[in-house]
């Protein structure tokens, strides 16, 4: 029942997100067509405006946007003047998605164990070493691991492509880049939250009943434990669905990532505000699904 | 129990330790319907043949509609599949038939009449007429196309007037077809350049049947019928543009390359590993080449520089005080060591700018301007009410950051010249680097002291560079305002005769960086490529940074695919 | 139940030993040799940090050699020794300008430790209460906290920063002018910076601590002492926090990487620092460009990342050790 509750708030709060990101692009300095140059008279200018509607006020140029959205039409992008924001979508997703959820399987395949062990062999070097690839992962920014994955992998050894998106092969580096970040912070997550786990009292009562470590820490820590990676997952699996700018300008990916960028400092009004709604449907459905998942994992968890 | 531990100890992978908890099935599960999902994706990705030339051109088009392209990479591709009355010669720069085999121009200079080839088609199969030349200039100067250069054509009688709804009859604009392969231009006035303008993008033919059926996508939709040399195959948005020859182009029998793939890169890193691995043959956009590896680059014989019509320059707000005394502009100017910023930040053979129309353009030759002068630059700046600097206002050099290429050589030029004026003046300017597009606005309102500012000619002539600073244009934003100036540009653009015009325009050059200095020219672009000339011919210098697809061609395919299928026996 | 009942009344009187608990945490702490040399390495670290201009200064008005010294360490000093290897007068190499490399990271350091410690902060206080109060209220309330979150998680962060900037930068120029302190412009745009920044920081902390709270609000525990008569304020501060404070710090740590790089993004896009100011986040991102496959210039690349990874490993391993030494039920 909350669940359903939930599910029928997202409209609303597409309203609410669209018409707030709509009005906040549009309070941005400088317009679409504002470049180096200006076209050669004024009036060019104003005829550029018009022909996008975006000399009316802001309510008439939202009530349209809601209009056309009502169809699925998300209208025209303001710099690929040939193409529908439909079109870049339909076009970018499927390579961010597929590169996302092999980069999401790829950090949760690290990550996971990495915590887990580090938190299993506490105090024990193994600890520190999975701690310090951890934190290296984090503090490594994907600009730097990217080009010396590049160098080493993709020129020196030739075992991969280096940019381009043709077969599953190019996947391979631009996922390791965009995951290894994200697992060094599920690791550093799931540690802590398995170190916290193993003092909770049902544990305690667990252990006394003389199960073996190991077993505690599997089938009573680690799914309370999972807690805070789960809330950290629901938007991490929005972010890397709809791609990562800097993985795909080193790779040249045509993933979605560049457009949520480059759309926002070319003031691609409809891109920008198209993009936040593909997103915000895939957080808001992710973020049910990690209530959903905290049920699973503590039956005790209540939303009423 | 036994079991478990035995499985932890042994097995350090995360799936088996996942499997003995009857509880988690659905990470297991979960992970493999991920992979299962990506792979599905994966291979969906369709497999095309290999290009027989593959360039990395730049930036991802914004449009492919050539009244609408503004960006140089646009440009490159917009010109391959349409091609306008003229085209320009790829070894001159200077224009040549092209759709037109001929034309007239009546003595004094205003009625130019086009001859069309004789059976002209589209690459789909139906004929060109004149017709469609009309309909496509009434096309880029109609409104509702909000063409952002439909300026292009405002030197056409009525042009403008019909563009601002003063004239709602487009059939009194000065271009008529006088029958299906003659067709006639009334001009205002004796235009120097108006053949370039007809190797412009904005006045190529383009279909009606594609466009009145699709609308605004209708040069996305394939086929497309093409009137340049190549065709569109396929353009997605940050993969690629792949273009095929077009047989039934005029000149077909001359294009020599049958698949090309213009790949939209945005890391000059990442065009050179494309580069280097043997993906890419040709690099051509000047941003797309690594800053940081330009002295090693510039000895390698695979690297191409040319003289580029573009100028880096600094524009002076001239309605702040102190800038609105010429003196203090002139003393800034002076204390500015060009060399030293060509020596230490480029790299690429670009020369310095002592004026303002880079050297090169067709007919003319810009004045001299005073070089590095900190004796002078001082004594002016006493003069102006400031000795050694003292009493002077802070001031602000505001420039753009963006993570692109070529931008980021903006921030280490405005480091250099804040050191200039503080060591040559004891004049201490802040810095303002800011967003692009507020950039861009706050210039066009004046809201800045000195701003960093670049441009590159759009045709081959002085005019592109020079009447952007008249009175009432909004390419100005010096907000310097000289009456004189305007009327030597004005008679200019009147004059027939070329030398009497490039005197005019050398005069009114004059004022601009020798007198009253709104703009201090730095250094001139260069132009560069990146390509083996032993295995890739046909690309040569041009001032314009155009390089037409169809004079490209490799004199031995056979020994390129060896060497890519060496490539890939390593890596798949 | 019991015991848990035990627990949480001694966690209610702490000071049952002779020691206070601060003095046993700090007396914990000392035992934890990698956090105690972790401590000192920061302190160490700030000490230099803050110390390297007024050396400078000092030196600059020394004798002739030492005048030197300082003139050619001096972080935005031009000269034409560009791209020179480190050696013992430039130990960290210098860059394109020809600038001391290692002067400029310590002074990129304030900048990014500035940032990241505020940002961090913000994120912090405004985060952990907000997924807190959302977690243990519940209900409607807990619905609308995290549906404002999930609008604001939504917004594009570039977007954001951008108006955010260019509609209070005037204005709080003028109010840094009215109190005068330090260069106008550099603080304007440092106090924007950590404003944006930490705006968009605290969310993810609070949908963590919100999931964290909903698990322990229905432990015995918290129930125990809701029948012991404690109010949700109290539940809260001494029950559920401290519960969680384990995550927390170790998020915290998570999130100054996090933004001390977003801020070289944003410097990037003109958003960020200015030129000629450094951070580490934008002398990594310059070094990032060096890495190609013809010629590497090491140096910018690996001493920004190594000051950077020391640091925050540090930090990391403080965190650690704090974590533990406040931890009650650790006797």
């Amino acid at each position: 029942m909350y669940f359903l509750r939930r599910f029928a708030l997202v409209v609303p709060l597409l309203v609410v997100i669209s018409l707030a990101s709509f009005l906040l692009v549009r309070l941005a300095p400088g317009g679409p067509f504002d470049r180096e140059r200006k076209p050669a008279s004024p009036e060019i200018e104003r005829r550029l405006l018009a022909r996008y509607h975006l000399d009316e006020p802001w309510w008439r140029q939202y009530l349209r946007f809601v209009g056309a959205l009502g169809h699925g039409d998300l209208g025209v992008s303001l710099q690929y003047r040939n193409h529908t924001v439909n079109d870049v979508i339909a076009q970018a997703l499927p390579v961010s998605a597929s590169l996302g959820l092999l980069a999401f399987g790829f950090t949760m395949g690290i990550g996971l164990p990495l915590g887990f062990f580090a938190a299993a062999r506490r105090g024990h070097w193994q600890d520190y070493a999975g701690s310090l690839s951890a934190i290296l992962m984090v503090c490594i920014p994907a600009f730097v691991i990217a080009p010396v994955l590049i160098i080493v992998f993709a020129i020196r050894w030739r075992m991969f492509p280096v940019a381009l998106w043709a077969s599953p092969l190019h996947a391979v580096l631009p996922c390791v880049a965009l995951g290894l970040y994200f697992s060094g912070r599920v690791a550093r997550l799931l540690r802590e939250a398995m170190l916290t786990a193993v003092k909770a009292e049902f544990i305690t009562a667990a252990r006394a009943q003389g199960l073996s470590e190991t077993a505690v820490l599997l089938k009573h820590a680690l799914p309370l434990a999972l807690l805070p990676v789960v809330s950290y997952s629901g938007p991490l699996l929005a972010d890397l669905l709809t791609g990562s700018f800097v993985i795909e300008t080193i790779f040249q990916i045509p993933g979605l990532g560049a457009f949520f960028v480059n759309g926002s400092l070319n003031r691609d009004y409809t891109l920008v505000v198209g993009l936040v709604v593909v997103y915000a449907v895939l957080l808001i459905l992710l973020n049910l699904a990690v209530d959903f998942i905290y049920v699973l994992l503590d039956p005790r968890v209540r939303y009423e | 129990m036994n079991r478990t531990r035995r499985v932890f100890r042994g097995a350090p992978s995360g799936r088996r330790v996942f499997r003995i908890i009857p509880g988690l099935h659905w990470l297991e599960a979960g992970s493999l319907f991920l992979l299962g999902c990506s792979a599905i994706l994966l291979v969906g990705c369709k497999q095309e043949p290999r290009a027989d030339l593959v360039i990395v051109n730049g930036n991802e088009p914004e449009s492919l509609d050539p009244a609408i392209v503004t960006a140089v990479p646009d440009m490159r591709i917009a010109k391959a599949l349409f091609e306008g009355l003229a085209r320009l010669d790829a070894r001159t720069d200077r224009p040549a038939p092209g759709l037109a085999e001929r034309w007239e121009i009546s003595p004094d200079g205003t009625t130019y009449t086009f001859y069309l080839r004789s059976n002209l088609v589209w690459s789909t199969g139906e004929p060109i007429s004149t017709a469609d030349v009309l309909y496509s200039w009434r096309r880029a100067l109609s409104p509702s196309t909000a063409s952002d250069y439909a300026g292009q054509l405002f030197y056409i009688k009525n042009a403008e007037a019909y563009y601002n709804g003063q004239l709602t009859d487009p059939s009194r604009v000065g271009i008529q077809a006088l029958d299906s392969r003659r067709f006639q231009v009334q001009l205002d006035y004796p235009l120097a350049f108006f053949l370039d303008l007809c190797c412009y993008p904005t006045l190529a033919i383009v279909p009606r049947h594609a466009i009145e059926k699709y609308g605004d996508g209708w040069v996305t939709r394939t086929p497309l019928p093409c009137s340049g040399p190549y065709e569109l195959v396929a353009w997605r948005l940050n993969d690629k543009v792949r273009v095929r020859k077009n047989p039934r182009y005029w000149d077909a029998a001359r294009t020599r390359t049958e698949l090309i793939d213009l790949l939209p890169t945005a890391s000059p890193n990442t065009a050179l590993n494309l580069y280097k691995t043997g993906i890419a043959d040709v690099i051509w956009d000047k941003d797309l080449v690594p800053v940081e590896l330009m002295d090693l680059l510039i000895k390698s014989p695979d690297f191409h520089n040319f003289s580029f019509l573009g100028t880096f320059f600094y524009r002076f707000n001239v309605t702040r005080k102190p800038l609105d005394d010429a003196r203090v502009r002139r003393a800034l100017a002076l204390a500015t060591d060009k060399e030293q910023i060509v020596r230490k930040l480029t790299f690429g053979g670009e020369k310095i700018a002592t004026h303002y129309v880079p050297d090169g353009v067709a007919n003319y030759q810009s004045p001299k301007a005073a070089g590095f002068d900190p004796e002078a630059a001082r004594r002016l700046l006493a003069e102006a009410g400031f000795p050694g600097g003292r009493g002077f206002p802070a001031l602000q050099y505001t420039f753009f950051a963006s993570a692109g290429g070529g931008a980021k050589i903006q921030g280490k030029i405005a480091v250099e010249l804040q050191q200039m004026w503080k060591k040559e003046l004891g004049v201490e300017i802040g810095l303002r680097q800011i967003e692009r597009k507020i950039f861009y606005s706050a210039q066009s309102r004046l809201d800045y002291d000195i701003s960093a500012s670049s441009w590159v000619g759009d045709y081959n002539d002085a005019n592109t560079f020079l009447d952007m600073y008249v009175s009432t244009s909004g390419n100005n934003r010096t907000g310097w305002k000289n009456s004189r100036y305007d009327q030597l540009i004005l008679e200019a653009n009147r004059q027939a005769d070329l030398l009497r015009r490039a005197e005019l325009f050398r005069q009114a050059e004059s004022l601009l960086v020798n007198e009253d200095i709104p703009i201090v020219p730095v250094y001139f672009y260069a132009g560069f490529a990146l390509f083996n000339d032993k295995r890739v011919k046909g690309i040569f210098p041009s001032i314009l940074d155009e390089h037409p697809l169809q004079e490209i061609w490799k004199p031995d395919r056979q020994s390129r695919v060896h060497v890519r299928q060496a490539d890939l026996a390593t890596r798949f | 139940m019991s015991e848990t009942l035990a627990s949480s009344l001694r966690q209610d009187n702490p000071g049952a030993g002779h020691l206070g608990p601060n003095q046993r945490a700090w007396r914990r702490f000392q035992r934890n040799r990698p956090a105690l040399i972790s401590l000192l390495f920061l302190l160490g670290l700030l000490a230099l940090v803050g110390s390297w201009p007024v050396m400078l200064n000092v030196a600059a008005r020394g004798g002739a050699r030492s005048a030197a010294w300082a003139e050619h360490l001096q972080p935005d000093r031009l000269s034409n020794d560009q791209f020179r290897p480190p050696t013992l007068a430039h130990l960290c190499g210098t860059d394109v300008h020809g600038r001391d490399l290692f002067s400029r990271i310590l002074f990129g350091a304030q900048v990014s430790l500035l940032v990241g410690f505020v940002g961090a902060g913000i994120s912090l206080v405004i985060g952990v209460l907000w997924g807190a109060i959302a977690g243990y209220v519940g209900g409607r309330t807990d619905g609308w906290m995290m549906r404002t979150v999930d609008v604001f998680y939504s917004l594009p962060s570039i977007i954001f920063v951008i108006v955010l900037v260019t509609t209070l930068e005037g204005g709080l120029k003028r109010v840094v002018m009215a109190f005068g302190i330090g260069s106008t412009d550099l603080t304007a745009r440092l106090l924007l910076l950590v404003i944006g920044l930490g705006a968009v920081s605290w969310l993810t902390m609070a949908r963590i601590v919100r999931g964290q709270v909903l698990t322990l609000r229905a432990r015995p525990f918290v129930d125990a002492s809701r029948a012991l008569g404690a109010g949700p304020v109290r539940i809260l501060f001494q029950h559920i926090i401290p519960n969680t404070l384990g995550i927390i710090i170790t998020y915290l740590m998570l999130t100054i990487p996090g933004i001390i790089l977003y801020e070289s993004f944003l410097s990037y896009l003109g958003l960020g620092v200015e030129p000629p100011m450094a951070s580490w986040g934008l002398l990594i991102a310059e070094g990032a460009d060096q890495i190609n496959p013809l010629r590497i210039y090491w140096w910018l690349i690996v001493f920004p990342a190594v000051f950077l990874v020391s640091t925050l490993l540090a930090l990391n391993l403080v965190g650690d050790g704090l974590r533990d030494a406040w931890d009650v039920r650790a006797d």
